[in-house]
């Protein structure tokens, strides 16, 4: 494995399988924190300490394999191009803290990228995990296996009484954060996503729109994480949220059944105009973009276009994220330059779906 | 739903704070949830920062500035010489022993952030853990060695000796990297 193959597909290779539910819900990712005892957390330690972890973890970790997560690959981010980086953090394979924050950063990938374990984040090593569609339960048993492999020669920083020890009180305890990434464009057309987010957050869930470059929630995706790590075993927690985004799905159905009988021709249309603009734009922006992908994904869920794959939503979402159309044309691009090649990328990827 | 904060841009980031044990619903945009303080770096964490500073304000102000505040200021932690004073500004340990060396304020940090939680009910590493039943069996096996000592009861006493031996070559086996 190398890290070209990170960096050419916009889709990671677990995407393409279809998970349960992934009409609505996206992906499902278990998140765990984990510090090694001893050592100084990375905001303050020394560039020497933070550089030692990062050698043992390769020299441990490199090219090994763990049951089904094949051939882990150690990138160190003082290896990576700027652009390089952005494409790692829109595929979500690390974050956004660890490309620009971390001198001593690096992350283990495995094949699949669907697993990644950032070393010297805010903590010295996070452990993600991710499945596709609604599978959170499998996603926190896998990623418990994958503590204990890697537990084998770390030692964690533990307490008896307050858990696993981070850098942030808002980790500490299970060290874990649940969450699952949803389409709710029903939700969000009706408005009644305004009315259920309150009574979302009153449970102590945290919910947040995504792939906005500053504000807004781009192609009604939401991301539905817990807040609590400490006092709560793991599999309440997921079990909390489990229920949350099984109602959540259940009221994003209902309103999609309702928009189809009470305004089928007004749906009907609205897709069909995104799906053309998307077929026949020159010029086209990144939110115009997220709109319009939500809206022929929707299509594609209530059966008004046949013709394309499901999977493009979260294909294009990210092949047309700015950091991901620069590492394909090899070069810096301007924001117009971006949204010329953004609207030709996705005409010739509409071009193949259609043959 | 507009960002509570500029009132201008669409709230994208929602949950609830609890303050003096009333839960807040918090609703704002990207842009202000980092100017506000309520996200860090860390993409998913709301970072605690206006909570902590929060309630440092709280203590400071409070009438009777007593000596637990003095005292507070210059609380360090001898293993990364972070003092509870960085502590509260930056909102990160740094390291795992700023948890001993601060734990007398960090109750009431842990009960706001955590929905009034204060002790850890999860996972326990596979490894320490068992070490930690190890000890825990370890300093019972000693009081009983105590006891049967001075009940002058020798015999026993050299056979809990030779379990305990086996006990503490088994922990020291487990964690003998360092
Ligand atoms: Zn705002
Ligand atoms: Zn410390």
């Amino acid at each position: 494995m190398s890290l070209q193959q990170f960096m050419n597909e916009a889709i990671s290779p677990w995407m393409k399988e279809e998970g349960p539910d992934s009409d609505i819900v996206m992906s499902s990712r278990i998140r765990l924190a984990r510090n090694l005892d001893q050592a100084p957390f990375p905001i303050i330690a020394k560039q020497s300490e933070l550089t030692k972890i990062l050698e043992y973890i390769k020299e441990e970790y490199h090219h090994q394999t763990f049951k089904t997560y094949h051939d882990l690959e150690f990138v160190n981010m003082k290896d990576l191009k700027p652009i390089e980086k952005r494409v790692l953090v829109e595929k979500h394979l690390i974050s956004p803290h660890l490309a620009e924050k971390s001198e001593q950063g690096g992350v283990l990938i495995s094949e699949s990228e669907q697993v990644s374990v950032m070393i010297n984040e805010e903590d010295h090593i996070r452990i993600q995990l991710y499945f596709p569609g609604f599978q959170l339960e499998k996603a926190l048993e896998q990623a418990f296996e994958i503590d204990d492999w890697l537990e084998e020669k770390i030692n964690y920083a533990f307490d008896e009484n307050k858990g696993y020890l981070t850098s942030c009180p808002t980790n500490v305890g299970t060290g874990m954060r649940a969450s699952v990434m949803m389409h709710l464009p029903a939700l969000a057309i009706t408005q009644k996503i305004n009315r259920m987010i309150p009574a979302i957050s009153q449970l102590g869930l945290v919910v947040r729109g995504i792939y906005g470059e500053g504000s807004e929630a781009l192609g009604n995706i939401f991301q539905i994480s817990n807040q609590i790590t400490l006092g709560r075993s793991e599999m309440d927690i997921v079990g909390d949220l489990q229920s949350v985004v099984e109602k959540l799905i259940e009221e994003e159905r209902k309103a999609r059944q309702l928009l189809v009988e009470q305004s089928s021709i007004q749906l009907e249309d609205r897709i069909f105009r995104s799906y053309g603009i998307l077929e026949h734009s020159r010029i086209i922006e990144s939110k115009e973009t997220a709109k319009c992908l939500s809206d022929v994904r929707l299509g594609i869920d209530v059966g008004f276009i046949k013709n394309i794959s499901k999977t493009i939503l979260n294909e294009l979402m990210v092949l047309t994220q700015p950091g991901f159309l620069q590492q394909y044309a090899k070069e810096a691009l301007s924001p117009e330059e971006r949204d010329i090649l953004r609207a030709s990328l996705i005409r010739e990827r509409l071009n193949i779906e259609n043959g | 739903m507009d960002c509570q904060e500029c009132q201008e841009r669409p709230a994208t980031l929602h949950f609830t704070k609890v303050v003096n044990g009333n839960k807040t619903e918090i609703h704002v945009c990207e842009q202000c949830a980092k100017e506000k303080g309520y996200v860090s770096y860390d993409e998913e964490a709301y970072s605690l920062h206006d909570l902590l500073s929060g309630l440092f304000n709280f203590n400071s102000s409070s009438i009777n500035k007593n000596s637990e505040f003095v005292q507070s200021q210059v609380l360090t932690c001898d293993n990364c010489s972070m003092t509870y004073q960085d502590f509260t500004r930056v909102g990160k340990f740094g390291c795992a022993e700023c948890y001993h060396a601060f734990s007398e304020h960090l109750n009431p940090i842990f009960r706001r952030v955590h929905s009034g939680n204060t002790t850890h009910d999860g996972k326990i590493p596979k490894r320490i853990g068992s070490d930690l039943s190890l000890k825990r069996t370890l300093s019972d096996y000693k009081e009983k060695l105590q006891n049967l000592i001075k009940n002058e009861e020798f015999e026993q006493a050299a056979k809990v000796r030779d379990q305990i031996k086996e006990i503490e070559r088994e922990l020291y086996k487990g964690g003998g990297d360092e």
